[in-house]
C-alpha cells in the first residue's frame, strides 16, 4: 500500500480522538482519547520515516510513546486524587481548580 | 498479501478508535483501546518498524493498559451513551458538544486535504528502498545505535521526564492525613519498640504517635 493510505488512517484516528476529547465527560475516557490522538500522530511519523527510509521518525515515535506514558501516570494520579476527595468524576462538574 | 493485511489492520485500528469514543462503560473503552493498539502494531510492522511495533505491544498494550484497568476498577463509574451525552449538561453543554463534533469533522477534512493533497510525490510511493538484514532500518540494533549516538540528548530528556512523572504520580496519588484505623496505629506503635524513639516516621510527623 502506498504511504498515502497510512496517512489517511492516521488522520481518521487523530480526529476520532479529538472528537472523544471534546464530547466525553469522564476524564478517564478523555485520557484514552488523548492516547488515540498520540497514536494517530505516531502512525503518521512512522509512515513518513518509511517514506524517507531513515530512523528519525521512529525515534520520535518512541519519544511520543514515552510522553504518553508520563501523561498516563500524571493523569491517572490526578483522577485517583479527585476520587479520594469524593469529588465527581466528571469534567462538567470540575470547573474550579480549588479543592 | 500486504494490501489485505493493511485493510484488516486499518479496520481494526479505526473500529477500536470508534469503540473508545462511543462505548459507555470505561472498562470496555480500555479493551477497545487495547484492540486498537494491537492492530496499530500490525500497521507498524507493515511499515517495517519492527522495534516500535514490539515496544507498542509490550509496553503500551501491556503495561500502560494494565494501569488503566486498575484505575478503572478502583474509580469505576458508568459513562453516558452518545445520545445522553449530546443532550445532557443543559442547553449550553449540548450546544458545545455538537460544536465539538462539528469541529472534529472539520479537523478530519482539513487533515485529509493537507496530507493527501500535498505536493510531495513520495506520498504516493511505497517508501524508500529496503534491504533485509540483521542491522537494517527498523531493527533493535539500528534503533539502539541511533538512540545512543545521534539522539542521546533526546534519550536522556525522555529518561528525566519518566523520573519526574513517576515522582509526580506518587505525590498526586498518595494518601493524605496519615493512618485511619486504630489497628494500624497500634501496629506502628508495636513496631516502634524495635527502634530508638524520635528517629522520624510518618506517624510522628503527623502527630499520631507521641513517645
Amino acid at each position: 500500500m502506498s504511504i498515502a493510505w497510512y496517512l489517511a488512517v492516521s488522520a481518521i484516528v487523530f480526529s476520532l480522538g479529538a472528537l472523544g476529547v471534546m464530547t466525553r465527560r469522564n476524564p478517564l475516557v478523555m485520557l484514552l482519547c488523548l492516547e488515540l490522538m498520540l497514536n494517530g500522530a505516531n502512525l503518521a511519523l512512522i509512515a513518513f520515516a518509511r517514506m524517507w527510509g531513515d530512523g528519525d521518525g521512529q525515534i520520535l515515535a518512541i519519544v511520543v510513546m514515552t510522553v504518553a506514558a508520563c501523561e498516563v501516570c500524571i493523569g491517572l494520579g490526578m483522577i485517583v486524587a479527585i476520587y479520594r476527595r469524593h469529588l465527581p468524576i466528571d469534567v462538567d462538574e470540575l470547573r474550579e481548580l480549588q479543592g | 498479501m500486504s494490501a489485505v493485511l493493511f485493510f484488516l489492520a486499518a479496520i481494526g485500528v479505526i473500529s477500536g478508535a470508534v469503540g473508545v469514543v462511543t462505548l459507555r462503560n470505561p472498562f470496555y473503552c480500555v479493551l477497545a483501546l487495547v484492540a486498537h493498539l494491537l492492530s496499530l502494531a500490525v500497521l507498524f510492522l507493515l511499515l517495517r518498524a519492527e522495534f516500535v511495533a514490539a515496544v507498542q505491544v509490550v509496553v503500551y498494550a501491556g503495561a500502560v493498559m494494565v494501569l488503566y484497568v486498575f484505575v478503572v476498577a478502583y474509580v469505576g463509574g458508568e459513562g453516558d451513551s452518545i445520545g445522553e451525552r449530546l443532550r445532557g449538561g443543559g442547553a449550553v453543554g449540548s450546544g458545545l458538544r455538537l460544536l465539538g463534533a462539528v469541529l472534529s469533522g472539520a479537523l478530519l477534512v482539513e487533515l485529509l486535504i493537507a496530507l493527501l493533497g500535498t505536493g510531495l510525490e513520495a506520498v504516493d510511493g511505497f517508501g524508500a528502498g529496503y534491504a533485509p538484514g540483521p542491522r537494517t532500518y527498523g531493527t533493535p540494533a539500528y534503533i539502539g545505535k541511533l538512540l545512543l549516538t545521534r539522539f542521546l540528548l533526546e534519550f536522556e530528556v525522555a529518561s528525566f521526564m519518566l523520573l519526574i512523572a513517576a515522582v509526580g504520580g506518587v505525590v498526586l496519588a498518595r494518601r493524605r492525613g496519615g493512618l485511619e484505623d486504630e489497628d494500624e496505629r497500634g501496629l506502628i506503635v508495636g513496631m516502634d519498640k524495635l527502634r530508638p524513639l524520635g528517629t522520624g516516621t510518618t506517624a510522628e510527623g503527623i502527630g499520631r504517635f507521641r513517645p
